[in-house]
Parts: C-alpha cells; structure tokens; sequence
C-alpha cells in the first residue's frame, strides 16, 4: 500500500515555497518599489497599475477558461481588436447608439468562439491551430471595411462619405470614469468591470457542477466523456466564454482610446497568456485557475509599473515579461512536480 | 556453443508497492519461435519494456549470447541487438516518408555525416528489402501502404539492425488472413537464419502456424512452458488463465424478473448473432480471451458503438442509446477498464471523483452543495474500505487498489438498471480485489451486474453464472456450481479455431 501519508497542518519548506512563494514575491516587489522608488507607494500609481492590467486581466480569464478545458485560444486579441473596430464602426458609421455598440461586440465575440469551438469539435482541428488561424482571419477581416484605416468621426470612407457618427458619452464613460474610493476619481470602470467578471467566472468555475465538470475534462478528457459529460458542448461553450470576454476586453479599450484604433490592442494576447499561465503559481495550484490568473496580471502590472518609475526603458517591458513567465513556469512545473508526472 | 540466445534469470519489477514481474527465469533459443502467452496484468507487457530499454528491472539478469544486457534506452536496446515490433504498426513506420528512408531510418538516426546520400540510401535500402524478400516498391511513401506492408517494412527496418532477438507484439491484431500469411514466410526465412523470436499472441491459429514452443505468464512469473510438438494450445490456456486454490463458494441466488435482453445480437458485419438475458439480482461474468469480443459487447451496452444487428430490451423496453450520457439516463452504468486512461481523474480528490457522474445530484441551480458531496463521499469510503485519511484526499495519493475502488463506488453511489464491470480487478491487490467483490455482490440486488474479466479465478470468485466469448459472439454458459474448469477455459481455448471468421 502506498498510501503517502499527508499532513494537513505542516508543510515541508519545499511546499511552502510552491504555495506562497509567488505572493511572497509579489509582496517584495512592492516594498522594494515602494522604497526604491518615493512616487510608487501612491493611490495613483495603484490607479495607473489597476487601469493597465484590466483588459490584459479579462482577456486573460478567457485564456483561462479555455486552459481549464485543455484548450488554448490564440485568437482573443485579435477578437478584441476585432470588437473595438467593430463597436467604433457601428456608432461612427453607422450613426448607431452605445447599446448597439456593445451588444454588437458581444455577439461578434460569442460567434468568434463558437467558430472556435467547432472548428476544434466538429472538425478536429487541434486547438492552437484553429485559433491561430481564426486569429489571423480577424486581423485582416478587421481592416475591410475602412481599407486599413482607423475609425475616428470625420474619416473619409471608401465611399468618399464623411463619416458623422461620434462616440456617445455613455460609450466613453465606459472608459474614462473613475469611481470615487476614499479618494475622488480613483477606481476606473474597467478595473471595476475586471472584479465583477473575475468573480463571476471564478464563481462558475469554482462553486458550479459545470465548471467542476470542465475542470474534469481538461484533466481526463475519456475519463470525463465515459461519465456522461458532454465533452464536445463543454468545449464549445469554453471557446465561446473566451470569445465574449475577449469582445469585453476590446469593447473597453475602444471606450479608452475614444478610436477605432487599427494598431492598438497588439500586446493583448501574449499578455493575458502570460497572466494565465503564472497564475499556475499562485498558491502552487499548478492548474489554471481564475484567482491566480487575477493575481498574474496584477504582478505584470505591478513590475511593469515599478520598473517605469523607475526609470527604466520602455523597451525592456517585454524582456522582463518574458523573464518572469519563465520562473512562473519553473516554479509550476519543475518545483511541484505535478506538471507532467502522475 | 550457443544455442541460447537469450537468459533472462530472476528479473523483477516492480511500481511503487505493485510487483509486476516476480523473477522470471527464461531461455530464448536461436532460430525459434517462443509465443508468449498472459492475461492482462500479467506482466507480458512489462518483460518486453524491460527487455527493449523502456523500463529498468529492478533485479536479476538478461544475458544475450553470454553476455550481459542492460539497456539503458530503446536506442541502446536496439544497439545491441534486441529489436521490438510494438502492436500499434504506425510506432514502427513514418508515414510521411519513403520506404527507402524508412528502412535506413536507424542509420540516418544514429549516423555520421550531414547530408543524406539518396543514391547511397536506395541502395542500401534494396538490399535489405532484398535480403528479406520484402515486395515492396522502396520509392513509394509509407503513407500510401496498406497495414500489412507498413508491418513488414517496421519488420524490415527492425532487421537492418541484423537482431539477435526480435520481439513481435500481437503482430497480426490487424492484419486480414492472407497478410498474415505474408508475415509469417517472413518470420519463417528470420527463423532460418538464426534469429530468436519472441512472438507476444492468444490466437490459436498464429500460434499453431509459427511457433515452436509455448511460455505463459501470469502474476508476474512463467507459469508454462510448452515444448513438443504438437504445441498444447489448451494447456498453455488453462496455464494463462487457471484457478488457483480460491476458498470462495458462492451462494447462487433465486433471480428475479429480466431486467436486460439481448436479441440475436451481432457486434461485427460477419459476426455470429446471440440473444441473452440478465436477470435482477443476478451477477454474470463475461470472459473470453482479448480479441473475443468482450470490449465491443461493453461498448455496445453503454452506447459507445452500435451493434450490427439485433436490438436490446431494458425492462421490456427497446434501449438504444446514442452515448454514454444517454446509457447513465437509462439506469445502464459502466466502470471502464483500464482505470488510468478511462476512468480516473488526475487533480481531484476522492470526493471531486466519487460524484463525477451525477454532479447534478448534489447542484441546486447549478452551483454544487459540497457537503451532501462529502456525505456521498464519506458513504463510498466507509461503504468500500477505502484507505485514506479525508475523503478530500488527492486520488492520486491512493493505491492503485483504492483508486479501483473509488472507480466502482463511483457506480455504486446511486442505483441503476444495469451495472457492467469492466475488468473491475485490474492493477489491483488481493485484499482490494475481495472488497470489491464482495461489494458487488452484496449490493446485486435490485438491479443486474455484468462483470467482464479474463482470468477464471477472478471469474469464479464472483459469478452466479459464467457465459464464455469467442469470435465476438457467445460460446457457452456456464452456472457456477460444481463448475467443470477444464471444460469452460477448453471452450475460452477452442474460441480460435474460427478464426478465419473475423479475419479480412
């Protein structure tokens, strides 16, 4: 019998390192920041992180999503791209309403991730491939209609039409209001957007016999379909929840940047992959899970915030990105041994 | 001096606290052809990794032609001379390149050299094909051969590595009779020219063609060894499978009404039909060698492959499920076999594993109620003796025996119509097996309980009635009482006499 017996009070140092040794390190950066640096230990600053890291954190729940299910899904910049020209172009040209705007993007979103999902269902193309190509298919698709321009009132179309339309308040507020919190104008809506959406997919992931049963599939697909669980609608609806939250994430960036901006949104994709997939660190979960998603995107926001008051060119953000998804990934898959090995 | 080309003396191995192999003592003469016999589990498969570099032994030695064999990889295995065909074809081959290449494909992996001569690799490649009789046009892709050429070309690429051992895993699993054919003058000319062959099969029919001696295995040590001519098939069977001394008697019960019905069944095209019935309260036990049809039959029952033919009653109703989801609907569970791939988790806990199935009846809304989860849990832990120490316990904490349990209570948690066991013992350790056994059989009631299994023992232990697979359709049934062993496992045996049936 090999039954290992487990404490349930003590854990080795080896465990605790696994387990809190990346909220550790986050928290050493922030005092390190903090003192290196007079400006960075400021309600603003937080600000500043929280408003960056938003959109990378709600595009970067989709990835989760998709993870949990042994999936990926490349294709969620370019979908959130794909809805910021889309919700520009629905009140710029179209001379259409917010609400349109929104509901608009959120449709095109779901479409992009059923698209996804059958692609890889029905027809077996393997995950990274079929969002790579989808991934493709948007950035070209998104620049047809303006022939490659940016939207913005006053652009002339192909047509040689002036465009009327403009942004509605309602749509920028999206973007630019910030709530008061103790201090006035300091929690952004996307920062409040990202709470509310990470607590609601946390709550379906954690606490719902769907998410269990997604959970289930991503570790033993067979497994999960010999017990009744219909593998191939749980897929489809994880591409699907990737693809909406993605079209959140863009309509939120369009109400930022007041454009239909055509080269915006670039970093997009690898940094939510990269907030994902540290989040196999945080409490040495060494599965992908929303909590440690939330908590990877903050530590990109946090270092990336620090590192700029400090002075350091904008040009090593990406190294320093990289450098950290690395130790993320040897901490999950060399240090806890669960990666690979069963 | 030699005649013996390999010795392989007290090899053991052993995963974790599962002893597979206990010390195995084996002589493989030059030019001949042992076939190897064994039941699932008993560690056929295992010998072989050993033998080919997959797997380290534990103790004992191998020695080839006196001398001392460890592999440390496959690659080093191959260098020296022990030379593997694994069941599944496409491991041998690269569809996607030419025969030629494939031929040569351990001398481009192990050789010198940047640039590939293809004048060079042509040449060679003949040759061997040559040397070998293989009739295949070299410059073809390997992608475009059928499965019988793709077979012969992984044999003629093992060959260029001129081995002193070849060992051949169920070669002919897919091959149609007249392919076999071709395989077998292949292996006949390999025997001529002084290659041991160590030929890993059940079917009668390949056996009497190529062998020339028979070994068994079972619980991880020989259990046979046939020699003269003519090869005792039967014996080696009863070898493989037979009874070892089991202190259980079983009180048959009184069955109830039928709760299941098989009518004129078929599970292949050119399959026999067969009708059946299972009873309330009544555990049948369905055995027969691999390739007999047991798995199609389990398949057919939940709904993961239709049958050819026929129709199925579930309490006089027609039951024709589309998927498994809709069998578990219908009151038809089925614990897998081959628990790791089919059945198991990984990452959860005993409680995430025990409500997998029926996860909506422990949700309010959608959103799960951990504490009547934990009740069940608690409730299969007591039920099955599971030893852990928290029903929050990752499954993968837990012995290979306990982790069986867990699978079957997962079944047992609610009731159904129609429970199938599909080979419940596997991987796992006598007292394991007696608990899981005796659950099922004090819970038969109120429903019917199929248990497919190979080994008779296992058979015995359980069954009110035996019903023997051969050439995917029903050969006899057995009720088990002052049961005639010999008769039964000459019947799982004589199974392959036909089996020219299901060949092409």
């Amino acid at each position: 019998m090999q039954v290992k017996v487990r404490k349930r009070s003590r854990l080795t140092p080896r465990e605790l390192a696994i387990r809190y040794g990346f909220l550790v390190l986050m928290a050493g950066l922030l005092v390190f920041f903090s003192l290196a640096s007079e400006n960075f230990a400021s309600p603003f600053s937080a600000v500043f992180i929280f408003q960056s890291v938003s959109i990378t954190g709600i595009l970067a729940l989709g990835v989760t999503v998709t993870l949990i299910v042994d999936g990926f899904d490349l294709s969620i910049g370019s979908t959130a791209t794909s809805a910021l020209m889309l919700s520009s172009y629905v009140m710029v040209v179209w001379e259409m309403s917010a609400v349109w705007a929104v509901v608009f993007s959120l449709i095109m979103g779901a479409m992009v991730g059923l698209a996804n999902g059958l692609l890889i269902v029905k027809m077996k193309v393997p995950d990274l491939l079929a969002t790579l190509g989808m991934m493709f298919l948007l950035v070209g698709l998104q620049r047809i209609p303006t022939e490659g321009r940016s939207i913005s009132t006053g652009m002339v179309m192909p047509d040689g039409r002036v465009t009327e339309g403009v942004f509605s308040p309602s749509f920028l507020y999206l973007g630019r209001n910030k709530f008061d919190f103790f201090i006035e104008n300091l929690i952004p809506v996307s920062v409040v957007v990202l709470l509310v959406l990470g607590f609601i997919v946390w709550m379906f992931m954690e606490l719902t016999r769907h998410g269990r049963l997604m959970y289930a599939i991503g570790s033993n697909e067979k497994a999960a379909e010999l017990a009744g669980t219909n593998v191939n609608r749980y897929k489809i609806l994880a591409y699907m929840i990737s693809g909406v939250l993605a079209s959140i994430g863009g309509i939120l960036l369009a109400a930022r940047l007041g454009r239909g901006d055509i080269a915006s949104g670039n970093n997009l994709l690898l940094d939510s992959v990269a907030a994902a997939l540290i989040g196999y660190a945080v409490l040495g979960a060494a599965k992908p899970n929303v909590f440690g998603t939330i908590i990877g995107a903050l530590f990109i926001g946090i270092l990336l915030q620090g590192l700029t008051m400090m002075n350091a060119p904008y040009y090593t953000q990406d190294f320093v990105k990289g450098t950290v998804l690395v130790v993320a990934l040897v901490f999950t898959f060399a240090l806890s041994r669960r990666g690979g090995a069963h | 001096m030699q005649n013996t080309a390999v010795k392989i003396q007290g090899l053991t191995k052993a995963f974790g606290a599962n002893n597979v192999l206990r010390g195995i003592d084996l002589n493989l003469p030059k030019g001949r052809v042992t076939a190897l016999m064994g039941a699932n589990g008993a560690g056929k498969s295992t010998m072989v990794k050993v033998l080919c570099g997959v797997h380290t032994a534990n103790a004992g030695t191998i020695s080839l032609y006196g001398a001392p064999f460890k592999p440390t990889s496959p690659a080093d295995a191959i260098r020296a001379g022990v030379v593997t065909v694994h069941q599944s074809i496409n491991d041998g081959v690269v569809p996607d390149l030419d025969v030629a290449s494939n031929l040569v494909l351990d001398e481009l992996a192990q050789g010198h050299g940047f640039f590939m001569n293809k004048k060079k690799i042509r040449k060679q490649a003949q040759e061997l094909a040559a040397n070998i009789g293989l009739n295949v046009d070299i410059r073809k892709m390997v992608n475009e051969l059928g499965l019988a050429d793709r077979q012969l070309v992984a044999i003629a690429r093992a060959m260029a590595q001129k081995p002193k051992l070849l060992i051949l895993d169920e070669p002919t699993s897919s091959l149609s009779a007249k392919e076999a054919g071709q395989l077998f003058e292949l292996l006949d000319r390999l025997r001529d020219q002084g290659v041991a062959i160590l030929y890993i099969s059940h079917k009668n029919s390949d056996i009497k063609r190529i062998a020339d001696r028979i070994v068994t295995m079972r619980d991880g040590k020989i259990s046979g060894l046939f020699e003269d001519a003519p090869l005792d098939y039967q014996g080696a069977v009863k070898a493989m499978l037979g009874r070892r001394m089991s202190e259980f008697s079983i009180d048959i019960p009184q069955v109830g009404h039928p709760v299941f019905q098989l009518e004129k069944l078929a599970l292949l095209e050119n399959s026999l039909p067969f009708s059946l019935t299972f009873c309330d309260g009544e555990i049948v036990v369905i055995t027969g060698l691999v390739g007999s049809g047991k798995s199609e039959l389990a398949d057919v029952l939940n709904g993961q492959i239709r049958p050819t033919a026929g129709k199925m009653l579930l309490n006089g109703g027609v039951y024709a499920p589309k998927n498994q989801a809709e069998a578990i609907k219908a009151g038809v569970f089925r614990t897998p076999k081959d628990r790791a791939t089919n059945a198991v988790i990984q990452g959860f806990d005993i409680t995430k594993n025990i409500t997998l199935p029926f996860t909506k009846k422990h949700a309010w809304a959608g959103f799960l109620n951990r504490w009547s989860e934990a009740n069940t849990a608690k409730h299969t832990i007591n039920e099955l003796g599971i030893v852990c120490q928290h029903e929050s316990d990752d499954i993968g904490s837990l012995s290979g025996g306990n982790q069986q349990k867990v699978m079957v209570g997962r079944w047992l948690a609610e009731t159904s119509n129609l429970l199938i066991l599909d080979e419940p013992f596997q991987g796992v350790d006598i007292q394991a097996r007696r608990d899981i056994g005796e659950k099922i059989r004090n819970t038969a009631k109120n429903r019917a309980t199929v248990v497919m299994v190979a080994e008779m023992d296992e058979a015995v232990e359980i069954a009110d009635r035996i019903i023997v697979m051969v050439d995917h359709t029903v050969k006899g049934e057995h009720r088990n009482e002052n049961l005639d062993l010999d008769a039964v496992l000459a019947q799982v045996a004589g199974a392959s006499e036909s089996e020219q049936l299901n060949a092409g």
